[in-house]
């Protein structure tokens, strides 16, 4: 796993950890990997995110969501987009994963395991409703950019893939 | 210098706004559920790259050049995309072919950018390669089930194949602006990438029981800002409501 080294002030981390990615709200941006760093820097805090997919429509609206949450505590924030070095899904915390699991959504897996459960060879991907690994792939592309469609054989369930991102 | 950046930009982000077009055109209109969602889906993969590249070349250009003002306001012969990318959707047997064979070229071509000496560009090459191998695995796994499908889908893509190959060349060709950002060290030369990519698409046809055309005569002027007929439909649907409506917002 790749580590990156984010630069988080604990004391604007608490208020980070309020704003979700609106497509899967039980996520806090934290957890998700998005926030690279965030200091405050003359009484503005600066907060610098980084997008999950190219064409993530998300990202706008965290942005916004971002400046509100500093706002009701009385703090400017100026958000900073960048693009380098490119989002993985290792950046997906432990929590993360597991309030992942939680909603519904199966984890991504590594990046040889998930090659091998989208083009199909095998069955890796675990059902997060009844946890079976008895799961099938029904389509590479899911509701979002980031997700694929699986549906489990056992319980019959459909449901949402993170798609491994390295 | 300045210059050539930007229209090597364009000469980048303009294929992948056009497809990323033509793949929203089919937004609701995919044979299966499944499918359409996955070709909207690299549709905004697309684009999402294209406003990287060309907010980028707003900030070199500068004055009130936004990205929103090169994606809807400039003019036909102004776009350097390639005509292989403005093709039709005439079934899906053909927006599949389209999109592999353009995809198989994009995942080349990014694969060098990412070495460029500009750090931009580098990044934004380095961000898409993800995304960009996820719809080459969709696009060629595609050619694989209908080449070696049915006899229908088979003549199908054949015939794709066939209509679209002549598109291919101008994939390689190096524009002015190519040749100077090359020599910079920023560009990358599209002309070493041919082999490989005809070596590669030509094994996956092979795989796929369709036959490789064998021709010598290929369609050019995309680069040049020469389209084909099709560009003016696509642009007049695309750039409607700015001209309508000029600095509308959402």
């Amino acid at each position: 796993m790749t580590e990156q080294l984010t630069h988080i002030d604990p004391k604007l981390f608490e208020i980070l950890e309020t704003v979700s990615d609106p497509e899967i709200p039980v996520l806090s941006i934290v957890e998700m990997g998005v926030v690279r760093s965030a200091q405050m820097v003359e009484n503005v805090a600066e907060i610098v995110i980084t997008p999950t997919y190219s064409g993530c429509p998300a990202m706008d609206v965290i942005g916004e969501d971002i400046r509100l949450a500093f706002k009701q505590k009385g703090i400017e924030a100026k958000v900073v987009l960048v693009l380098s070095p490119a989002w993985t899904t290792d950046w997906i915390t432990p929590k993360g994963r597991k309030a992942l699991e939680k909603y519904g959504i199966a984890a991504p897996l590594e990046a040889e395991a998930d090659k091998e459960a989208l083009l199909g060879n095998k069955k890796l991907v675990k059902c997060p409703q009844c946890q079976s690994t008895n799961t099938k792939l029904v389509s590479q592309f899911g509701s979002t950019a980031c997700k694929a469609l699986f549906q489990c054989e056992d319980c019959l369930e459909p449901f949402d893939y993170f798609k491994c991102l390295k | 210098m300045n210059n050539n950046l930007i229209q090597y930009i364009y000469g980048i982000a303009d294929n992948s706004l056009i497809l990323g077009q033509r793949l929203g055109e089919l937004c609701g209109h995919g044979p299966s559920l499944e499918t359409d969602i996955a070709l909207t889906n690299i549709s905004l993969d697309l684009f999402g790259q294209v406003r990287s590249y060309y907010q980028y070349a707003a900030k070199i250009q500068g004055n009130d050049t936004t990205e929103d003002t090169i994606a809807f306001l400039r003019k036909e012969r102004e776009y350097k995309n390639v005509l292989l990318v403005e093709q039709p959707n005439a079934d899906f047997a053909y927006s599949i072919t389209r999109q592999f064979l353009f995809d198989m070229f994009h995942i080349e071509l990014l694969n060098e950018l990412q070495n460029s000496k500009d750090e931009t560009l580098a990044a934004i090459a380095k961000k898409s390669i993800k995304e960009v191998s996820y719809h080459v695995r969709f696009s060629s796994d595609w050619m694989r089930r209908l080449g070696d499908g049915t006899e229908e889908s088979n003549q199908r893509v054949q015939t794709a194949v066939n209509d679209l190959w002549v598109f291919t060349d101008e994939l390689f060709h190096q524009t002015d602006a190519d040749k100077a950002m090359v020599s910079e060290g920023i560009g990358v030369d599209v002309t070493q990438l041919k082999q490989s990519y005809y070596h590669k698409v030509s094994a996956i046809l092979e795989e796929a029981t369709i036959e490789v055309p064998k021709i010598e005569y290929f369609q050019k002027g995309g680069k040049q800002g020469i389209h084909s007929e099709y560009m003016g439909y696509i642009l007049n649907e695309m750039q409607y409501m700015q001209r309508t409506y000029p600095n509308m917002n959402w």
